[in-house]
């Protein structure tokens, strides 16, 4: 009987198994292999961690080929990488060199001010990364499979992770809570704020969740920190720059994937946290020279 | 006071609300009352019936499970359930396994991991079984290479066995290289019927 290849139950599917894990930023085989034995559910491969780019400055693109070919022949778990938002022949490469999921992403510089790129048209899946319930239902309209709230990469500063939690799930009870009092009326002018059709508001409000799996991002830095998104009702976590610019790599990277499947367990949350070394250092959301989370939210 | 029949589901990490929404609608099905319950911890182990492994990442699954020291008590379960990561977790034997991965080791199976490839060649599909035509979902699934005796095909499409069980010493274990939690609660229905026949 007939196969079919790309269809949004298998992009999204392949999310569903990702929830309740942990998704790292690596940039080297060898920090690859350490978040795989970690526990790692995922792992980004990138070329420099958002800390770094953001230290860095100037233009920051897709990642070298043969870096991700290296990094998805050194593991068995699922690889993901980065494309610049709108930059839609980045996400073709990525897909040509058979990645799991592509990262359509604000911690690289945006090819397109006023578009993101085009996802159903893909095999591949995609996650997009949301400030606001407005942005994360656009990105699923244009077909993310699954959705981050954006944070603010390279920090080390949960602060804005929080914000960003915050906005999507108080847009997301709002919504819920017109659709309990059966003022579906309502959902003409949400959907006309948001920019998506009055279907999409309408799933959303009736679930009381995002319709796609839904992580956080940007900031986590600490067992604890991850452990909170958990507990806000999130369905993972992604680690960028928190990992690997640590002082014990891998015993943080255990304790974090420890601390979100037990994310309601403070006593087991303390005991990983326990002897973990210097964390990042981490910065002052006021004192960044670049804000990346307001990149890519038309 | 009457005991109630307790289905636990592995819920680490992988599709675990998936798998207790299916097993929920199993048992509305099926007039039987149960308690489906997400199970993190050895204490929680220890009181189940049964026991249903999701899908997700099998390495994530045995790790965690081993940290929580749970393991031995997990192999004590009599009736376990696994789906994708899950047979792989009930698998015997296992090819393209990540350094040091381990398994439950309880079917005697043969499981290759990620056997048709990455994200980009996973497909569904329609498939016949026993309990009639079904959508079958296959995400960067693992391939039920071969069964050993003991072991009886369960579904099969072609030459693949997609399903299988194994009936041994008052232990039931039943493996599914695909998701059916995401497209039906016939599989979760014929488990079921099996932990409530004791």
């Amino acid at each position: 009987m007939s196969t079919i290849k790309g269809t949004f139950k298998l992009k999204s599917g392949l999310a569903q198994m990702l929830k309740g894990g942990v998704i790292m930023d690596v940039t080297t085989v060898e920090q690859a292999k350490i978040a795989e034995a970690a526990g790692a559910v995922a792992v980004m491969a990138l070329e420099r961690i958002p800390a770094d780019i953001r230290a860095d400055g100037g233009v920051a693109r897709m990642s070298d080929p043969k870096m991700i070919q290296e990094i998805k022949r050194a593991v068995t778990i699922p690889v993901m990488a980065k494309c610049r938002i709108g930059h839609f022949v980045e996400a073709q490469v990525l897909e040509t060199l058979k990645v799991d999921l592509v990262d359509e992403s604000e911690v690289l510089t945006p090819a397109d001010e006023e578009y993101h790129i085009e996802k159903t048209k893909f095999t591949v899946p995609f996650v997009c990364g949301a400030r606001n319930l407005g942005e994360a239902l656009r990105r699923i309209n244009e077909g993310a499979a699954m959705i981050r709230t954006k944070g603010e990469a390279g920090s080390g500063n949960i602060v804005e992770a929080v914000r960003h939690m915050r906005a999507v799930l108080g847009g997301i009870t709002e919504l819920h809570e017109l659709y309990r009092a059966k003022k579906t009326s309502a959902f003409t002018q949400k959907a006309k704020e948001y920019r998506v059709p009055v279907a999409l508001v309408k799933t959303t409000a009736a679930l009381g969740k995002l319709p796609v799996v839904h992580f956080t991002a940007g900031g986590i830095a600490t067992p604890a920190d991850a452990a909170l998104c958990m507990q806000f009702g999130m369905d993972g976590v992604f680690v960028g720059s928190g990992i690997f610019k640590s002082s014990h790599p891998e015993k943080l990277a255990k304790a974090i994937v420890e601390a979100v499947a037990h994310f309601d367990d403070a006593k087991l949350i303390a005991k990983v946290s326990e002897n973990l070394g210097e964390p990042m250092k981490g910065l002052e959301i006021e004192k960044l020279d670049v804000r990346l989370a307001g990149r890519g939210s038309n | 006071m009457i005991k109630r029949t307790k289905i636990g589901v592995l819920a680490f990490q992988g599709d675990v609300t998936e798998h207790v929404l299916a097993t929920e609608h199993a048992l509305k099905q099926l007039h039987l009352t149960g308690q489906v319950t997400p199970v993190r911890t050895k204490a929680a182990i220890l009181k189940l019936d049964a026991l249903i492994i999701p899908g997700g990442e099998s390495t994530v699954l045995y790790a965690l499970c081993e940290r929580a020291g749970m393991v031995d008590e997990m192999k004590k379960i009599p009736y376990i359930f696994g789906t994708c990561a899950g047979a792989i977790l009930l698998s015997h034997r296992l090819k393209h396994t990540a350094p040091g991965q381990k398994t439950l080791g309880l079917m005697n199976i043969t499981v290759d991991r990620n056997a048709y490839g990455a994200q980009t060649e996973s497909f569904e599909k329609n498939i016949l079984t026993p309990f009639g035509q079904m959508r079958s979902v296959f995400i960067r699934a693992p391939r039920i290479v071969k069964i050993g005796p003991g072991v009886t095909k369960l579904i099969q499409d072609g030459e693949e066995i997609l399903a299988c069980e194994q009936n041994k010493n008052g232990t039931y274990y039943l493996a599914a290289s695909f998701h059916p939690e995401l497209t039906t609660t016939k599989i979760h229905e014929y488990f079921l019927k099996k932990v409530f026949s004791k």
